[in-house]
């Protein structure tokens, strides 16, 4: 390895330690909480109300929204990690460390999605080991389920770069989960098939990017979905190439860290 | 010998118009423990944000050790060592882990930075302390571990906004050794601080900045020698109403009736001071310079270029 490479590679390993330490240290706010939403959601809307309800796809209502929990806790703790992190770096001026480093803005980019991935993947697996206290988990296809966990989130984890670099107070950081995420996740098909909505209502849920991932993911679970997997791959794709994109173009221009 | 730090028509507009700097230009050489001097808002800081990438630049051009931090951004930050005026560490970690986190970011293997680590912590008496949070720290102790953070990748420049702001004069005194003796080993030291008897006492070659301009670049001692006068505070026994008149000509003031302030131009002796004085029966119990020599002439320089301290 160039020493430049390897430089570069000890820079990267430090940020993406320093942000496992940091959600690790703080386990009781960040990796414990969706443990019981999760537990919550399967024992209400999987026991009590969704064994009164008809399979959807073929699967009972408990199994059919797995997949979709899974992803929610998946997209909101990658997004959550970014987004805490970074605008805490930003308000207590530690971002400066990096900045003034010799690392690419690339690479302090890839470091804070790494985090955020490594923290979506750990309450991910959590609330699959939920989930099994509860149903049965079918897995269709691995390397299907494990790449849109996986894309999911990087993208989150970039959207909440960029909700960081925009904060200017601890409320800001809350609004975009509060009132756009959580309303998004409802609405992309956690819950439902989009088979079940009116006509006009299924045109408008195909705008919504969790929709997406979701239904890919559930295919990886349980063979079934509401869309078509290459474009699901597409369009996850194409956001996290905008928004990295988007996110690079913020760090180079120091917007909201460089006067 | 090599220029560690130049800086060529260097201005800085923010984004309310305010011109911070208005086409600066200093050299410093490698070695050298050098002070940018200024009072508040004359852009000091700005300069150091320029040079360590933490504020863009309007116009202008900076080397490190001949890179310019533009086009060879990686290489010049390699050299530079910062500790800034405000604390920019996480508060949440271990000092510990603050220090070898920026190894981390210099691409430090943590074999080589965990001596450096301890070497750095023991040497300015924070190794007790390593695994206790950053916040847990005292003011001081957060001051000296942004030090021990600086040097962990033994950078050739160092630059210190402000190094000892709040720190007692014992500390105070113990971290110029400490930065001396960093200096002494090959760092080159830039240094700005509110401080002028630390300037005086650290610094070989000083700058000041006044409005977004340097208004004097000289070697210390070269400017200590354009100071024309000083001002002195003579404690005496008597009970004094009014500021006694001399003949001589030396300015004197009444600071209360035990306390005598007299101003002596730069060729003339305290002899006549005293010998008038005690001609007229004043006793002098002890003397002491008003304000340290670097400070005087700043304040004249400043004053001279037209800002209102």
């Amino acid at each position: 390895m160039s020493s430049h490479g390897q430089t570069y590679s000890i820079a990267f390993l430090t940020i993406l330690r320093k942000e496992i330490r940091r959600f690790a240290r703080i386990w009781i706010q960040t990796v414990f909480p969706p443990v019981i939403t999760t537990a919550l959601y399967f024992l209400i809307f999987g026991k009590m109300i969704g064994s009164q309800l008809a399979p959807i796809d073929g699967y009972a209502y408990i199994d059919y929204i797995v997949p979709g929990l899974i992803m929610m806790g998946v997209l909101t703790n990658s997004y959550g990690n970014v987004v805490s992190s970074f605008y805490g770096a930003k308000f207590g001026h530690y971002v400066e460390e990096m900045m003034i480093a010799p690392i690419p803005h690339s690479l302090i980019l890839l470091g804070y999605v790494a985090g955020g991935v490594a923290r979506g993947l750990v309450v991910g697996i959590i609330v699959t080991v939920v989930a099994a206290f509860f149903t049965d988990i079918h897995l269709h296809n691995l390397w299907v389920a494990l790449s849109v966990m996986i894309l999911t989130a990087i993208m989150f984890s970039l959207g909440g770069f960029i909700n960081a670099v925009y904060a200017n107070s601890f409320d800001d950081i809350s609004i975009i989960p509060t009132f756009v995420l959580t309303p998004l996740t409802y609405l992309g098909g956690v819950f439902y098939s989009i088979q079940l909505l009116p006509g006009i209502w299924q045109d408008i849920s195909m705008f919504n990017p969790i929709l997406y991932i979701v239904n890919a993911f559930r295919y990886g679970l349980l063979g079934v979905s509401d869309i078509d997997l290459s474009i699901a791959y597409s369009i996850i794709i194409l956001f996290i190439a905008v928004l990295y994109g988007f996110s690079l173009y913020l760090l180079k221009k120091g917007i909201g860290i460089r006067t | 010998m090599t220029t560690a730090l130049k800086i060529s028509e260097l201005k800085k507009v923010y984004n309310n118009n305010f011109e911070a700097l208005k086409g600066i230009n200093l050299e410093v050489q490698q070695g050298d423990f050098f002070g940018l001097l200024g009072p508040n808002g004359a852009g000091k800081s700005t300069t150091i944000g320029i040079i360590t990438a933490l504020v863009n630049k309007t116009a202008g051009q900076v080397e490190v050790f001949g890179h310019d931090i533009e086009e060879n951004a990686m290489a010049a930050r390699r050299c530079i060592g910062l500790v800034p005026q405000e604390f920019n560490f996480n508060q949440f970690e271990p000092v510990e882990e603050v220090v070898l986190n920026q190894a981390g970011y210099y691409g430090v293997p943590l074999k080589e930075a965990r001596p450096r680590c301890e070497w750095a912590l023991k040497s300015l008496g924070l190794w007790e302390k390593r695994r206790n949070m950053a916040r847990r720290l005292s003011g001081g102790m957060k001051r000296r571990l942004m030090i021990a953070r600086a040097l962990i990748h033994k950078p050739k420049l160092l630059i210190l906004d402000e190094p000892t702001a709040g720190v007692d004069i014992e500390l105070r005194r113990s971290m110029w050794e400490f930065l001396k003796e960093v200096n002494t080993k090959g760092t080159t030291i830039i240094l700005t601080t509110h401080y002028l008897e630390e300037a005086e006492q650290l610094c070989r070659n000083l700058a000041i900045i006044d409005q977004g301009k340097i208004i004097e670049n000289a070697n210390t001692k070269t400017l200590l020698n354009k100071l024309n006068k000083e001002t002195f505070i003579l404690d005496v026994k008597n009970n004094l109403e009014e500021a006694p008149q001399l003949s001589c000509g030396y300015p004197t003031r009444l600071i209360d009736p035990h306390c005598l302030e007299v101003e002596v131009q730069r060729e003339q002796g305290l002899n006549p001071v005293f010998k008038e004085l005690n001609d007229k029966g004043i006793e002098i119990l002890s003397m002491r310079n008003k304000a340290n020599r670097l400070e005087e002439l700043f304040l004249d320089l400043v004053e001279s270029s037209g800002t209102t301290l």
